[in-house]
């Protein structure tokens, strides 16, 4: 966006310069045309931009995508139309001259969803020769979806000079569209539309085929309904896989949120329901961090999530050595109490952090590298979740590499297998279990960063996970990381293949009904560890 | 997730520790003098803690700022009011118990409250019981009218309805496939009933409706979002009407804004999301999504802009923003000064004889009026979704829309009428001539 709002800025001021020189002061039918937007009315402004698209003036572009993105002001007073420029500009949309002071009744011309249909199509026809590929691209996509027969010149001419494969298909493709929407065309064109289409193979094709007009012949309807059951057939596949994706990345999340029980309650043993406030306070570090950043130096704000990692890890860790220390060390060997004591707790810092940031939901961004999708295959992949998992299985492996290589990680294994051998080998036990509970609180914390860019913040967030996250736990096989792994990836992949077929609200009772089964069956979970946990 | 089994493990505890918060909570009351005798009491039953507490906490806040204001014009009848604030928890039996609490020890004229339907529901027992009166604030599912309650939120003919219609006209993209998305209890439900006979009844098939529920504070949206793209791609115009609830609501709109789903291929409208739930998210992807409320804080009047320079400086805040079902406290509070005055008392049975017929201004520009059947008339507007978070009101109906009760698009509540002037009944059947009483 940044980079087309330069360009835009450069065209909009060469044209203006052009434009200072050369435009006579007459009306014309460009100018009649903008006299449309100062209407105040939908239907005005309708044909305001039909006439201005059509005008053949070089500022017909400009005023267009200005009006889509906001930009296109008017004076009612004066009858006049501007358009704001980035970096506050205002210029005269008739003329191009810079205006000194805005109008005192300057207001948007406002659209509503029809109007923007109607920008999209007519910005598409204008700017189906723009000198950017990607914008062309654009273009070719706008007509697609418009199927303005209108655009068919422009189009024929677009693909004869077009230089760029992918962005010469998409015409061809727009043009099929066209042809098999007009009234005017010959079956055997729309036949061989319909080839190409079926060629696509998405949802895009699909919606094409299947709105077919109901005056189409007999064998054109043959043709393209074949072609719906052709696609439906390939995409049918690409469900599976997208399913598949889903679930990986619900496992994820799952993953994320269960990772810190598995040290707390996997292998200390305690049952922990102040888990999901952990996770929320991670968040609300995130929140806190992201705020700092607006009101300091917002040009950091990509940035925010790796400052606020480690931050949250230590707000969330040292709170778990404080509720170690003050609470739990004197529990130890009482679930029950545990249990109580740390829904207590759960409650009493939720209610701590609606008291100290209100109620509402907190506004936590997406940096621009977690905003958006891309498309592989006939999938749709969003940002958000892709960078979710790497951070996720990195977590993991960092967590799996503490174990296993450190000092800390040895001690906390030997403590876990056997308390009274690690205290006679000279281990401070009480020590290595404070620290124990503030590693996984502070997981908790880390997935409270990452969770915050899916979910809303709120003092409520940490409710939502902690019973999948025991779940998670409790059937991947209590005190075995690998066995987390398993088990979060397992229920994300049942789930979401369970989704489509059952409905999210049943998907969700069959999956818990598989795992108490399952745990009938399997009291010890998927990878049974023998420890402390188990025989406590 | 499995938040069911969750709340049937927890409650025991949940519910010891609520004892504990409510003995406190009676404490502290009952430590503070009962002072001024000439007070007008007046109840606030609102969640303060809870999952609830994100959209209720507002309403109590509006409701002490409108005592305030009140007083300082010299109160009601010559007396001060005073609020009673209690704390319901966001659990639904505790709503009944506080209620019975402001009503027999505090001794309220009238009480402003409750948010979710299931509170209303249990609630209604003992306003019944022990003769008071509730002012309602939030748009509901309606099929309901009874004596001890006044309705100043949406009846579904005041929402759902007109917002289907706009989607069916012209400017809203003649949709003609529908996808009915809600969080699975009873206000979507009854609410996708309602329009589900309407879309039948305006000749859309079976197979162009989608409907779909999830669970509360889903948050998995990836499954659901390309179900709809999916939907969408039959090459007819596709429409959401979502009924998801509050929180739920902002990890559904970032999926549909990454995964993509622009309003002007498939808008989405909302009867849940207004200026407090967007104050949660980034707005840019969302342009030109949809919601239909009989207030929004964008409409310019000189009511409404002194209403929201009030609140903001009341609350301290001049980032907080207003809502709906703040407008319909404001409506609801003001028909209650006025009723009191009319009769000059502010015992129960006269001030609910005298509520129907009142009158007082909303902050849209127009005069709604309490009708028989305990609803209120109200504007509604459609209004699109800003960059910065408000709404900007692309369709309004012409005049007042009055609250109907009982839905006529419901084979079982088409006859139904309610009418607490004349029939002095909250479910008259015009077939059968009789009123069917108590529920």
């Amino acid at each position: 966006m940044g980079a087309f709002g330069d360009r835009f800025i450069a065209l909009v001021l060469a044209l203006g310069v052009l434009a200072a020189v050369i435009t006579p002061a007459r009306a014309g039918p460009y100018e009649d045309a903008l006299a449309h937007f100062t209407a105040d009315s939908f239907d005005q402004t309708i044909e305001g931009i039909n006439a201005v698209a059509t005008s053949g003036n070089a500022f017909a572009a400009p005023v267009i995508s200005a009006l889509q993105e906001g930009r296109l002001f008017f004076s009612a007073d004066s009858k006049r139309v501007f358009i704001r420029e980035p970096g506050d500009r205002l210029i005269d949309a008739a003329t191009g001259q810079p205006v000194a002071a805005d109008p005192p009744d300057l207001a948007p011309v406002r659209l509503n969803n029809r109007l923007r249909r109607i920008v999209e199509a007519a910005l598409g026809s204008l700017t189906l020769m723009a000198p950017d590929p990607g914008k062309r691209l654009e273009a070719a996509q706008a007509v697609l979806k418009s199927k303005d027969p209108n655009a068919l010149p422009a189009l024929d001419q677009a693909i004869a000079k077009e230089s760029d494969a992918r962005v010469k298909l998409a015409l061809t493709e727009a043009r099929a569209a066209v042809v098999l929407y007009s009234d005017n065309a010959s079956d055997d064109d729309k036949l061989d539309a319909i080839a190409l289409i079926r060629q696509r193979g998405d949802q895009d094709a699909l919606a094409l085929l299947g709105g077919l007009p109901a005056s189409a012949s007999p064998a054109v309807k043959k043709a393209a309904s074949e072609a719906i059951a052709s696609v439906q057939n390939s995409l049918a596949l690409w469900t599976a896989v997208q399913n598949a994706w889903y679930g990986l990345s619900l496992g994820s999340v799952l993953l994320l949120a269960a990772i810190g029980l598995a040290i707390t309650f996997g292998v200390m043993g305690v049952i922990n329901m102040a888990h999901g406030e952990m996770v929320m306070l991670g968040a609300y570090t995130t929140f806190v961090v992201q705020e700092v950043i607006r009101a300091r130096n917002p040009a950091l704000f990509d940035y925010s999530l790796a400052i606020a990692i480690p931050l949250a890890f230590l707000v969330a860790g040292f709170v778990g050595i404080l509720i170690e220390r003050g609470i739990i060390r004197f529990l130890y060997g009482r679930p029950l109490e545990t249990l109580l004591a740390t829904w207590g707790l759960s409650l009493i810092i939720q209610q701590a952090v609606r008291t100290a940031f209100g109620p509402t939901n907190k506004d936590v961004g997406n940096p621009s590298w977690m905003s958006g999708s891309f498309d592989l295959g006939h999938i749709t992949i969003t940002y958000n979740r892709l960078w979710i998992i790497v951070f996720t299985l990195l977590i993991f492996v960092g967590l799996l590499g503490l174990l296993r290589f450190t000092r800390f990680g040895l001690e906390m294994r030997a403590v876990t297998q056997n308390r009274a051998m690690a205290a006679s080998m000279g281990i401070r036990t009480s020590r290595i279990d404070a620290l124990t509970f503030g590693l996984g609180s502070g997981i908790a914390g880390l997935a409270g960063v990452a969770l915050s860019q899916i979910d809303n913040v709120s003092p409520n967030l940490g409710q939502g996970y902690i019973i999948d996250s025991f779940m998670v736990v409790v059937f991947g096989g209590v005190g075995n990381l690998w066995g987390t792994l398993v088990g979060a990836f397992t229920l994300g992949i049942a789930n979401k293949f369970l989704e489509p077929y059952a409905g999210a609200v049943l998907g969700k009772i069959a999956i818990l009904v598989l795992i108490i089964l399952f745990i009938q069956k399997r009291p010890r979970g998927l990878f049974a560890l023998k420890g402390r946990a188990v025989e406590a | 997730m499995h938040t069911s089994i969750g709340a049937v493990a927890k409650r025991p505890f949940g519910r010891r520790l609520l004892a504990a918060t409510a003995g406190l909570a009676f404490g502290v009351a009952a430590a503070l003098p009962a002072q001024a005798q000439d007070t007008i009491k007046v109840g606030i039953l609102h969640s303060l803690s809870g999952t609830m507490a994100i959209s209720e906490t507002t309403l109590k806040d509006v409701m002490l700022m409108l005592i305030e204001e009140q007083n300082k014009k010299g109160g009601v009848l010559g007396k001060k009011l005073e609020a009673v604030v209690v704390d319901p928890a966001s659990n639904w039996p505790l709503f009944a118990e506080k209620a019975r609490e402001l009503i027999t020890k505090d001794k309220v004229a009238v009480v402003f409250g409750c948010w979710t339907s299931v509170s209303r529901k249990s609630v209604l027992p003992v306003f019944k019981e022990l003769n008071s009166i509730l002012f309602y604030p939030v748009q509901y599912e309606g099929e309901e009218s009874e004596r001890n309650v006044f309705y100043t939120g949406a009846a579904p003919n005041q929402q759902a309805i007109p917002a289907v219609d706009y989607l069916m006209s012209k400017d809203g993209g003649e949709a003609k496939r529908w996808v009915l998305a809600g969080t699975d209890y009873v206000y979507p439900r009854t609410t996708n009933k309602i329009l589900e006979a309407y879309l039948k009844q305006k000749g859309v098939a079976d197979a162009d409706i989608m409907i779909n529920y999830t669970p509360f504070g889903h948050s998995d949206w990836q499954t659901i979002v390309s179900d709809i793209k999916k939907f969408g791609s039959a090459g007819k115009k596709t429409a959401v009407v979502s009924t998801i609830n509050g929180d739920a609501n902002v990890p559904f709109y970032k999926e549909l804004g990454n995964q993509g789903v622009k309003a002007t291929d498939i808008p989405v409208v909302a009867f849940s999301v207004g200026e407090e739930e967007l104050a949660g998210i980034d707005t840019k992807p969302l342009l030109g999504h949809l919601a239909a409320w009989n207030y929004f804080q964008s409409i310019k009047t000189p009511i409404n802009d002194k209403f929201i320079a009030d609140w903001k400086s009341f609350i301290k805040n001049p980032k907080r923003v207003t809502n709906d079902p703040m407008e319909a406290h404001v409506v609801g509070f003001a028909m209650w000064v006025k009723a009191v005055e009319k009769v000059k008392s502010t015992d129960p049975d006269k001030v609910i004889d005298a509520l129907p017929g009142i009158e007082a201004p909303n902050l849209t520009g127009g005069t709604s009026k309490m009708l028989p059947n305990h609803h209120i008339t109200k504007p509604v507007f459609i209004g699109e979704v800003r960059g910065d978070g408000q709404f900007d009101v692309v369709w309004k109906t012409p005049g007042l829309v009055p609250g109907d009760a009982w839905s006529n698009f419901l084979p079982g509540s088409k006859d139904l009428e309610a009418d607490w002037v004349t029939l002095k009944c909250g479910n008259y059947n015009t077939a059968t001539k009789k009123c069917g009483g108590g529920s």
